[in-house]
């Protein structure tokens, strides 16, 4: 089913009403997204773009069956709306504001320890693009035409490089199952190796794009977890080879304050955990290419 | 966001932790007034930057009376220093902190972070306080110790406790010791710090637990809920084009090279510069105009740009993935009809309607290089460099 959406996604928009949420709402309808209704605190029983508008998240899951949902709330809010979602019993939850307080991001994820395995929701973001499964759904905010529909996985922090390499792969006639966009910020809902794990069990993936860049320690425990469980070859793109030491690169997260967090020391690293590193940014659809010609 | 050492110790001294007595002044004669309000035989004059090592450098004076004081505050107030944190144009000091001098018997080390990994805050800690916590993990790993605090609860009395006893802390002192440490945390935790370093926190000969020295971090997407630590914002401590930039909601880091950069998406910003590099070229800037890199938002970038004087070429590099490449060349013509560049422009567009974006170019009368991959686009930027 490709990873985290496909076509049966029930998708509810968490902030609905507003103007982010309308646009998107809309785009994502055009794209043939199952988009079932939303969540305005205080216009429940209204209608929007044709959908119903719920005032709570367990109402509209209730009437709907919502299984997936997609936050355009301010910063401040956003927080208790990525929690309400959990317990309300959604699955997958896209946070794409930019602007959530480190603090909150570690009590929504401290709140979400209370839930089993199963019943936990996959939180993707936040300051991220969202899901695609082209062809299928998308929970999120990319231009979903340049994605074609085929079996490569891409994985990605920053929004526009992953669609730098969609439209690199599209270009080579390559397409992709799911494309994830994990966020930009320090401490995010899903990590490289949550979603690559994701992908190891996909039978609709046959290999994995991961496009890392400076800052934190996600990449090389990715990496680490390749080595040991994936069978699926992986291939991997760093950014940030000029990034000064210390300073903040635009994402929240891109900031090199330890050792094994510069790109030249990822890279090593992933190399060894027997990645295949795409030299530049220019060629991370031939690199994927190369290994698809391999398999 | 940084604060001085002066805001963060008030700060601290909020919460309860001990702090040497002193004030901050902006003249010889305030200090020398200070220093006798102070009272005691010692003091200390500290330059107020936002950067560490200022020791080293000569941004702190160690004085015998009131007059030394305010001969060393002539001396510091309105200089520039340069410490190995604030690279070769320094930080200008426009606030000195006069503090009575401390007997020292040991200098610890406390720092709280996020630890990214565990997704908590980790407290650390070493016996070896006085060095830069790098250097202390070169030189003295054994003497670190940690301790991860899980949020929902916060921090315990006996994590506290054992990170006291582990700095090998006298037993009469162990409960100040935690006392402190808990009020440092309570510090990270109500305040939406990123950082916390106490260095050195010292025990003194009377047997105080004192924060001598301390830097702080606050998050910057925390600022909608902490109205009084943004009133703390020094801009005098920041780059004049980051102000600039953050001040319109641009991300713009500024570099050493003389290639300027306006994209779109911090990613494909750093991709962007990576580039550069490999073409043999050298970035001026770090430039994210947001991904939806709307024309109001090109307009802003290219006014940070031009007043860069190392620029000698400008890269733009748009993928238009919601909004479009024939609105994004709209907004760069419109841009450089009020902004005039004397400096070579190459263009890349990428994404949805490319084709009527690249036309719309091309149809302006605009004098610009036209280019079609990132690759493509560096080159072309590093060759008209050369070319000049």
């Amino acid at each position: 089913m490709a990873v985290l959406i496909d076509k049966n996604s029930k998708i509810l928009i968490q902030g609905f009403t507003g103007k982010m949420g309308t646009f998107h709402a809309e785009e994502m309808i055009k794209y043939g997204s199952n988009v079932v209704g939303g969540v305005t605190p205080g216009k429940g029983g209204q209608k929007h773009l044709n959908k119903p508008v719920f005032n709570t998240v367990k109402d509209a899951v209730k009437s709907t069956g919502a299984d997936a949902s997609i936050l355009f709330v301010p910063p401040a809010f956003a927080a208790d709306s990525a929690m309400e979602a959990a317990d309300a019993g959604i699955k997958t939850c896209v946070a794409i504001v930019d602007g959530i307080p480190s603090h909150d991001m570690i009590r929504i994820k401290r709140y979400m320890k209370r839930y089993t395995k199963n019943t936990k929701m996959t939180l993707v973001g936040p300051n991220c693009a969202g899901i695609i499964s082209p062809g299928k759904s998308m929970l999120g905010i990319m231009p979903g035409h340049i994605y074609k529909e085929g079996r490569v996985g891409i994985i990605s922090r920053s929004g526009t490089l992953g669609y730098e390499a969609a439209q690199q792969l599209k270009n080579l006639n390559i397409g992709v199952s799911t494309s994830v966009g994990i966020g930009g910020d320090p401490i995010n809902g899903s990590s490289f190796r949550d979603i690559i794990e994701k992908f190891e069990m996909d039978d609709e993936t046959d290999v994995i794009l991961m496009i890392g860049e400076i800052g934190g320690p996600q990449e090389v425990a990715a990496g680490e977890f390749v080595k040991e469980n994936m069978k699926k070859p992986v291939i991997a793109y760093i950014a940030g080879l000029t990034a000064p030491k210390g300073k903040v690169m635009g994402h929240a997260g891109a900031i090199v304050s330890a050792y094994g967090e510069s790109a030249i020391e990822k890279v090593e690293i992933l190399k060894q955990c027997g990645i295949t590193i795409s030299k530049n940014p220019s060629v991370m659809g031939d690199t994927v290419k190369l290994v698809l010609d391999k398999i | 966001m940084d604060i001085h050492e002066y805001q963060a110790k008030k700060i601290l001294s909020d919460f309860g932790v001990k702090i040497p007595r002193g004030g901050i002044v902006y003249s010889p004669e305030n200090a020398e007034n200070k220093a006798r309000e102070i009272g005691g035989s010692k003091w200390v004059v500290k330059a107020q930057i936002h950067s560490g090592a200022r020791g080293k450098a000569g941004g702190i004076i160690i004085c015998n009376t009131p007059l030394e004081v305010a001969q060393a505050t002539d001396k510091l107030l309105g200089k520039k220093l340069v410490t190995n944190q604030t690279g070769p144009e320094g930080k200008i000091i426009n606030r000195i902190y006069i503090e009575e001098a401390t007997d020292i018997d040991k200098e610890l080390y406390l720092g709280l972070v996020f630890d990214r990994n565990s997704e908590s805050i980790m407290v650390v800690a070493s016996t070896e306080g006085g060095m830069g916590v790098e250097e202390i993990s070169r030189k003295k790993p054994e003497t670190i110790i940690r301790s991860k605090i899980e949020v929902a609860v916060g921090m315990q009395a006996f994590q506290a406790r054992e990170l006291a006893f582990g700095l090998g802390i006298e037993t009469d002192l162990i409960r100040m010791a935690s006392e402190t440490i808990i009020n440092c945390y309570k510090v990270f935790s109500e305040l939406d710090a990123t950082m916390v370093e106490i260095n050195p926190l010292v025990i003194s000969k009377q047997k105080e637990i004192l924060a001598l020295d301390c830097k702080m971090s606050f998050d910057n997407n925390a600022m909608f809920r902490l109205s009084e630590i943004s009133e703390l914002r020094d801009k005098s401590q920041e780059d004049p084009k980051e102000i600039y930039a953050s001040d319109r909601g641009l991300n713009y880091v500024s570099l050493d090279g003389n290639i300027g950069n306006i994209i779109n998406g911090a990613g494909l910003a750093m991709a962007s510069m990576d580039m550069i590099k490999l073409a043999g070229g050298r970035p001026a800037n770090f430039l994210d105009v947001g991904g939806g890199a709307t024309p109001e938002k090109i307009v802003k970038a290219f006014k940070l740009i031009t007043m860069d004087e190392k620029v000698e070429v400008i890269l733009v590099n748009i993928f238009a993935g919601i909004n479009r490449c024939d609105w994004v060349a709209e907004g760069i013509i419109q841009a450089l009809k009020k902004i005039k560049i004397k400096v070579p422009l190459v263009i890349r567009l990428a994404g949805t309607n490319v084709e009527k974006g690249n036309k719309i170019l091309k149809e302006s009368k605009l004098n610009y290089i036209e280019a079609y991959t990132l690759e493509d686009a560096a080159n072309k930027a590093v060759n008209a460099i050369k070319k000049k």
